[in-house]
Formats: structure tokens, sequence, C-alpha cells
């Protein structure tokens, strides 16, 4: 066969379908426009509850952490995310599912090499860098406020 | 006595007998296209074991004593086994047969193991190391999907190019007399890389292996694709087959009539949600040693060149950014 | 009126974040963990520059929901920190205001663990 990798790359190209994307764009702001609903609607509940608008939205991201914790647990989360896609990524939700998904996979490795040592194998990178970018953002103001 | 011809092609002389063979799959396999074929379908995928690992194990001991009781053998009949699966130093297999007596030798092929075992049962059998040589492989979509990728219970989306791990598991029993199918050549891979580091695209990746062993055999042999009812490919799925096609049309060779892909065959493509079809050591290993050897043994097929394909990849190399090898180990079957 | 209007805005920008994540999985070569990692580091950036606020006041949980929120959260707790503990706050801040998340992520992920089964994704 005389045929250079750029020209097979060209030939994977041409055969591999593309996503289609006017299945999957409307799937993802749907269901990620019904979590984020959902998620307005425990918020006006704790509110109306007498929490401050702090708490209430530490209260409504522990309530959608354990919905997501739950429908992993009960293996639906990642049916709808099958047609969720970035909808079921995007959100607390989704950060909830790669937390409890890998506790519950890797159990069978017992539960301190297995569920905790494997708790953040998708998630740490997002708790890292997120944290980072805050430290970094900190250092700022305070060399800001130096300053002024 | 097995003889080299040239170049990775082996000829056997007496060639030996495929004289017992056996399938065993999972749920959604045992409701798939070629649900009537198989010997075992177990609806509980776990096959009551506590983990993948040891499921996958399982199903690969169901497939081997499955083989051996169809062909009237006991394990003192066999005298060495070749037997792969996907998951890192082959646990599944070592830990299927750590319970029996046979010599034992482990394989990695990725999804090729199939060929390779069937290819090296045949070579021992034809050159007489061993009377009776058994091949097994399996793989299993939990254990393969929470080593390769992602837990199962992840959210995610699959590309349309990624492939569906099969719960599968294959055996085949090869011994100097007896039914056909007959072993009459056996061509080993070359690794063939082109570039592809898509993990999601293993079609692609294999598919330049399955044109070097199938052709490379075909001229070692002097045979051309018309001496044969059927090419079958391991798992390249619907892009792979795609790719495949087009590197044979560069050389004027129509292969779409001949050609047929167990990762297709596998599952139904409407019904079932496996993308662009199944993989994995067992997805060959059963349509093999259901469907096709079944088909051969009756004559509703003469010649059959089996080629199971596999990607010779790590998550961990995949992530430290190389490409993906294929490779792919041809066998060719006759019905006399 | 008022009450519809405020979950058609959670609503539009929530799935409108949403909508970008997936073409970010469908157009690039980019992995679900990349994607969260690029929110969530994009909310803290949007978040110190003072461009999430507003979008925050105007979807509510359209934006605190999705990471970038997360994000945004972290940046206020570090710029509530740093104000009152100076250079201290910017090591304390993000993770007293990702508290909530984190720890009922971790609680809730040890519980699902113990009380459920392992799943196939094949029945």
């Amino acid at each position: 066969m005389e045929m250079t990798n750029n020209e097979y790359d060209k030939l994977t190209k041409k055969m591999s379908p593309d996503t289609k994307l006017y299945k999957t764009l409307p799937k993802a702001f749907f269901i990620g426009g019904l979590i984020c609903c959902l998620g307005q609607a425990l918020f006006n509940l704790y509110t109306f509850w007498g929490l401050n608008e702090q708490n209430a939205r530490s209260v409504t991201s522990i309530t959608l952490v354990f919905f997501s914790a739950l429908l992993t647990g009960l293996k639906l989360y990642d049916k709808i995310a099958k047609h969720g896609g970035a909808g079921t990524l995007v959100p607390i939700t989704g950060f909830a599912n790669s937390v409890v998904a890998p506790a519950l996979e890797f159990k069978t490795e017992g539960f301190i090499l297995g569920t905790a040592a494997k708790m953040f194998v998708i998630a740490g990178p997002v708790i890292v860098y997120g944290i980072i970018t805050s430290v970094l953002y900190g250092i700022i103001l305070y060399l800001v406020q130096l300053g002024g | 006595m097995a003889t080299l011809i040239k170049d990775g092609t082996i000829s056997m002389n007496t060639c030996p007998s495929v004289s017992a063979f056996a399938a065993a799959v999972g749920k959604m396999e045992g409701e798939g296209p070629l649900a009537n074929c198989f010997d075992y379908i177990a609806d509980d995928v776990t096959l009551g074991e506590s983990s993948w690992e040891k499921s996958e194990s399982k199903l690969q001991q169901i497939a081997f004593s499955t083989a051996l009781s169809k062909g009237n053998f006991s394990e003192k009949n066999i005298d060495v086994l070749f037997a792969g699966d996907l998951l890192n130093q082959c646990v599944s297999s070592s830990y299927g047969a750590r319970d029996t007596e046979i010599p034992f030798l482990g394989l990695f092929g990725a999804c090729s193991t199939m060929a390779e075992s069937l290819g090296l049962a045949s070579v021992f059998v034809d050159s007489g190391a061993a009377v009776n040589a058994a091949a097994v492989t399996s793989s299993h979509f939990c254990s393969a999907e929470r080593q390769f990728r992602l837990p199962v219970n992840y959210g995610g989306q699959r590309t349309p190019t990624a492939q569906w791990t099969a719960t599968a598991a294959g055996c085949a029993v090869v011994s100097p007399h007896g039914n056909a199918p007959y072993v009459r050549a056996f061509t080993i891979g070359k690794i063939k890389d082109m570039g592809i580091t898509d993990a999601n695209n293993m079609g692609a990746a294999m598919a330049a292996a399955a044109y070097d062993t199938i052709s490379r055999h075909l001229c070692n042999t002097n045979q051309s694709i018309d001496n044969f009812d059927l090419i079958l490919t391991g798992d390249l799925g619907k892009v792979g087959r795609d790719i495949l096609m087009e590197l044979f049309k560069k050389d004027n060779v129509d292969i779409s009539e001949k050609h047929k892909d167990c990762g297709i065959m596998l599952f139904d493509p409407k019904k079932q949600d496996v993308h662009a079809g199944g993989s994995g050591c067992g997805c060959s290993a059963s349509v093999l040693c259901s469907y096709i050897l079944g088909e051969i043994r009756q004559g509703k097929l003469n010649k059959v060149l089996f080629a199971a394909t596999g990607a010779l990849m790590s998550p961990t190399i995949v992530q430290q950014g190389e490409s993906i090898p294929g490779i792919s180990h041809a066998v060719e079957l006759s019905s006399c | 009126m008022e009450t519809f209007m405020e979950y058609f805005r959670a609503f539009v920008i929530g799935g409108g974040l949403c909508l970008i994540g997936q073409l970010l999985i469908d157009l690039t070569k980019l992995t679900p963990a990349r994607i969260l990692v690029i929110y969530v580091m994009a909310g803290v950036v949007l978040g110190g520059c003072g461009v999430y606020e507003p979008l925050v006041k105007f979807a509510g949980a359209g934006a605190t929901v999705p990471l970038t929120g997360f994000g945004y959260a972290l940046a206020e707790g570090v710029k509530k920190a740093v104000a009152e503990d100076g250079l201290l706050g910017a090591f304390t801040g993000g993770f007293t205001a990702g508290a909530a998340g984190l720890t009922a992520a971790v609680t809730f992920g040890l519980i699902v663990a113990r009380c459920f089964k392992r799943g196939d994704k094949l029945s």
C-alpha cells in the first residue's frame, strides 16, 4: 500500500461520519436549560424558606449534587447523559456524576484504594485548575489593594 | 509439518481440523442478529461474579468448557491452551484457566487475538508440538470500559466512530483429524501505524493492517479474492470497513461482495446503539466460533479468510500523544 | 409573568452555556474533562473581571448551575476573603466558597458507592 499518513488521515476523515449537530445541539440546550430551571426552582424555594441569597445558592448546589448522585446510583444519569451531552456535563450535576461514577465503579478495589482514590479521577483537574486560577486572582487582587 | 511460504505466511501440510468450537455471549449480543448461533447467552452480565474481570474470566471458562464438551474432549486431551483478552496482563485468561492443569500460553493481540491464538494452535498441531490445542479469547464491555475509557456509569456521549466492546468469548479446539473446518494457512500480521491518534476511531487505526495482511496472504498463497467465499475481518466496524474498501479499490480490487465484518455482524445497527459496530477480542471470537465455523462445517461456506484486527494501544501511551498501531492476523479456513 | 420570565432567562442562559459546551465536544477534539476545566477557569476569570456577576443577576440559576458558576463562586469567595484577611484570603477563599458543592459530592459519592450496586449499561 503506497500511502502516506497524511493521505490516510484524509481518507479516514472522509469515511468517518460527523456528529449530527442538528440532533446534539438542541438536546444539549434543552436538557441543560431544564437542569438550570430546576436549580432556579430550588433557589426560589430556599429563599422563600428564609435563606439568604448566598446560602440558598449553596443549598441549591447541594440538592442538585444529591439528585445527580442518586440518579448515578440508580444508573439513570448516564442514560440521560447519552442524549444530554454537554447539557448534563456542564451543570454541577455533571461534576457530581464525574465524582460519584468512579466512586461506585472502583469500589471493587476497596473503599480506600478504589472508591476514595479514584473519586476525583475525572473531577480532580477541575478542582486543581479552578483553585489555582482563584489563587492567582486573589494574589492579583491583593497586589492591586496594596497599590491602591 | 507447518512450513513458511514467505513473508509471514505459514502453510499447513496436514490441514488440521477445528474439531470443536463454542461461543458464549452477554445479553446485548444475545439480542443481536446472531442470537440463535450462540451456545450460551448470559442474561446477567455479572455472571454472578463480584467484579467485571471475574465475570469475563467466567465467560471465557464457559466458552472453553462448552467447546470441550461439544467435541467430547476432557481437559487431559488438550495439550496446550492459547488464551487472550484485552485486560492488563491478560488476567481474564490466566484467572479463567487457573483451575485447569492445561499447559497455558497467554497472548495479547488486542481484538486480533482470536486469529492469533487459532493460528498458533494450528501451527502447533500441524507441526506435532501438540495433538489437540485450544484457542480461547474473551472481552467484556464493563471490564474494558473501566480500563480503557471511563467508569461505566459516567455520563458521556460516544462519537459516531466509536465502537462497542462486545461481552463475548469464543473457543476453538484444533485437532489433527476431524470434521471441517480445516485450517490451510496462517499469515502473521505486521504492525501498521498510519498515525491515527483518535482512540474513538479504532476502525481507522486497524484498516491498514487488515489490508496489508489480506493482500499479503493472497499474494503469498498465489490466490485471488475469487478463490474465497468470504473475507471476514475482525472488528473494523463501519468506518474501518469503508476505509478497507477504498484501500482495495486503489488496487482495482472490489472486495465489497465478499467482505463481512464481525463488528458489524454481531449487533443490529438499527436497534442497538453501538455506533460504528462491535469490538473486543470476544467480538470476532464469538462470531467465528458460532455462525462462521458452523456454516463452514455445514458446507455452506467453502473457503473463508478470517482476518481479525487489533488496535495495540494502552490508555497510558495514547495520553502521551502516541498514535495507535494496528495489527491483523489471518487464518485461512476451508470445508474440505 | 415575572416568575415565568425568571425561569425563561435561566433556561435560555443555562441552555446556551451547555450549547457552547456541546459545540466544543462535537467540533473540537476536547475531552469532557478538558471542557470542564475550561469552564471552571473561564468562570473564575469572568467572575474576577466582573463580567459574570451581571449574568448571574440576569439569569439566576441559569448562570450559577453550570460549572462557570462554580468558577464564579470561587472568584467571589476569594474576593471576599482577600478583603477580610489580605493575602491569606487568596488561599482560603476558593475552597470556602466551593465547600458546599465539593463536600456534597464527596459525601453523596461515598454514600452511593456504599449503598448501590455497580451498573452495567447493558440492559
